[in-house]
C-alpha cells in the first residue's frame, strides 16, 4: 500500500490531504513509518528497519503497523482507495 | 499603465455573524489589477457595518426593501446614478436578485452594467425546485419537498426519515427530529422568509463549497473549492481551506456547462462517508467567503465586473491549494452623527 502522491507530509509530522482539506498530526513513529513508505519500501523492509532501531517485539510492531495502515485507509490517504 | 476608474455599487454590507458577501466583494474589487474601483455601498439597514468602513466603501446609499417593488427600487437607483454615475452594480443578496434581474435591461440603458443569471436559471436552481433541477441536469441532490401549508407537513412526512432539514425560502435552516419540531420550524421560517418552506432529506457528511463564475455560454471562468473547517451555529463557514478535488471541479464544470450559467454562483456540497457528493444548494451570487478565491489567485469580483462590461475574460486555470481563511469579528467605533446621517438622510 502506498501513500497517495499528492499527500504532503512535513518534517514536523503535519500531514495534509489537498483533495479533502483534512490535516492530521503524526506522532514521531508514525512520521518515521510514513517517510519509509514514501521511499517505496515494502512492509517487510519497514518492519526490518523499525525492529532494528527500537526495542520491540515483531508481533507488537505488526499489530501496530496494521492498525496504522487501517487508519490511513479509513482517511483515504492510501493510493488503492477507490474514491467513487 | 494607468488603470481606468470604475464606480461600482455593492450590496451585502452586513459583515455580521451570518455575513453578506459585500466585504469579500469589495476587497476583491480594491485589489483588481484591471481597474481602480470607487465603491458605492447599497444598504438596507442603518447598522450594516460596512456603511461605516470608509477605507473600503466611499459612499453608501440606503435602498428600499425589494418587497416595496421594482418601481420604487428603480427610482432610488436613478437618484443614486445621477449623483455617482455607476458603471456596474453587484447585488449580493438572494432576496434582492429578482428585483435586479427585472431591472437589468432598464439599468443597462442607463449605463449601469450587471452580470446576473437569467430569470430561468434563477428560478430552476431555487431550493424549492432543486429536486427537479438535479434530475434535469443529472446531479445528485437530496430529496426535497416544498411545503406551502402546515397541513402538507403531515402528508409528506412519511417520505422522509428523521432528522429532516427544514429550510427557509431565502435563508436559514434547522434540523428537526420529529413532526412537532418540523411544525415549529415551519412557523418560524414562514414568518421570517415567507412561503414555501422546504423539507430536505438530511445528508450526513463533510461540507464542501465551490465559489465560481460562469460566462453564460457554458464556460467556467473561475472555480475554487473549499472545505469548511469551522462552522457556526448558523451553518456558516467561519474558517475554510482551499482544496484540490478534481471531482468537485468536474461537477462544477458540469453545472456551468449544462445550465449555461451566467454570473457568479456558490455550490454547497455534502460529501458522504461513501464519497458521494450531494448538491445541497446553489446560491446565484458571490458567497461571503469568496475573498479566499481572490487570495489564491482567482479574483472573481474583478472578473465579474469585466464580464458585465462586455469584455473578454480568460478562464482562470489555477489556484493555490491549502490556503485557509479564518473569519474574525471586530468592534467598529462609530460617531453618533454618522449613524444619524444614514438613518435620517439615507446616505453617508
Amino acid at each position: 500500500m502506498k501513500l497517495k502522491k499528492n499527500i504532503a507530509v512535513s518534517d514536523t509530522g503535519y500531514l495534509f490531504n489537498p483533495s479533502t482539506g483534512e490535516s492530521f498530526a503524526l506522532n514521531p513513529i508514525g512520521l518515521e513509518i510514513l517517510v519509509l513508505m514514501k521511499q517505496d519500501l515494502s512492509p517487510e523492509a519497514i518492519a526490518g528497519k523499525i525492529l532494528k532501531k527500537y526495542n520491540t517485539e515483531k508481533a507488537t510492531f505488526e499489530k501496530d503497523y496494521a492498525d496504522f495502515m487501517a487508519m490511513l485507509k479509513l482517511n483515504l490517504l492510501l493510493d488503492d482507495d477507490e474514491e467513487t | 499603465m494607468k488603470k481606468r476608474n470604475l464606480t461600482i455599487g455593492v450590496s451585502g454590507l452586513n459583515a455580521i455573524d451570518s455575513p453578506g458577501p459585500g466585504m469579500a466583494v469589495v476587497r476583491g474589487l480594491k485589489e483588481a489589477a484591471s481597474f481602480k474601483a470607487r465603491i458605492i455601498g447599497l444598504s438596507y439597514e442603518s447598522l450594516e457595518p460596512m456603511i461605516y468602513m470608509h477605507d473600503l466603501v466611499d459612499k453608501t446609499y440606503q435602498l428600499p426593501y425589494p418587497s416595496s417593488g421594482t418601481d420604487i427600487m428603480l427610482s432610488r437607483l436613478e437618484y443614486i446614478h445621477e449623483r455617482e454615475h455607476l458603471d456596474v452594480i453587484i447585488p449580493n443578496f438572494d432576496a434582492e436578485l429578482y428585483a435586479f434581474m427585472k431591472l437589468e435591461k432598464k439599468l443597462k440603458s442607463m449605463g449601469i452594467h450587471m452580470f446576473l443569471p437569467t430569470l430561468q436559471q434563477f428560478e430552476e436552481r431555487h431550493k424549492v425546485n432543486l429536486s427537479s433541477f438535479g434530475e434535469k441536469y443529472g446531479l445528485l441532490v437530496p430529496l426535497g419537498k416544498a411545503v406551502y401549508d402546515q397541513s402538507e407537513i403531515f402528508k409528506v412526512k412519511d417520505d422522509f426519515s428523521f432528522p429532516v432539514v427544514v429550510k427557509g425560502k431565502w435563508y436559514d435552516a434547522y434540523i428537526a427530529y420529529n413532526v412537532d419540531q418540523i411544525v415549529t420550524c415551519y412557523n418560524k421560517l414562514s414568518a421570517k422568509w415567507g412561503l414555501p418552506v422546504i423539507l430536505q432529506k438530511f445528508v450526513h457528511g463533510s461540507e464542501y463549497n465551490v465559489t465560481g463564475l460562469g460566462d453564460g455560454k457554458g464556460h467556467t471562468i473561475a472555480a475554487v473549492p473549499m472545505r469548511k473547517q469551522y462552522i457556526t451555529d448558523k451553518g456558516k463557514a467561519w474558517a475554510g481551506i482551499s482544496i484540490d478535488d478534481p471531482r468537485l471541479l468536474e461537477l462544477t464544470g458540469k453545472f456551468v456547462g449544462s445550465t449555461q450559467w451566467r454570473g457568479a454562483f456558490e455550490l454547497e456540497m455534502m460529501k458522504t462517508q461513501d464519497n458521494k457528493y450531494y448538491l445541497m444548494e446553489i446560491n446565484p451570487r458571490i458567497p461571503a467567503w469568496t475573498y479566499l478565491a481572490v487570495g489564491v489567485g482567482q479574483n472573481i469580483p474583478e472578473a465579474l465586473v469585466n464580464l458585465s462590461l462586455g469584455q473578454k475574460v480568460e478562464p482562470f486555470r489555477e489556484y493555490r491549494v491549502g490556503k485557509f481563511f479564518i473569519r474574525y469579528s471586530w468592534d467598529l467605533l462609530v460617531d453618533r452623527e454618522e449613524f444619524e446621517k444614514i438613518s435620517m438622510n439615507g446616505e453617508l
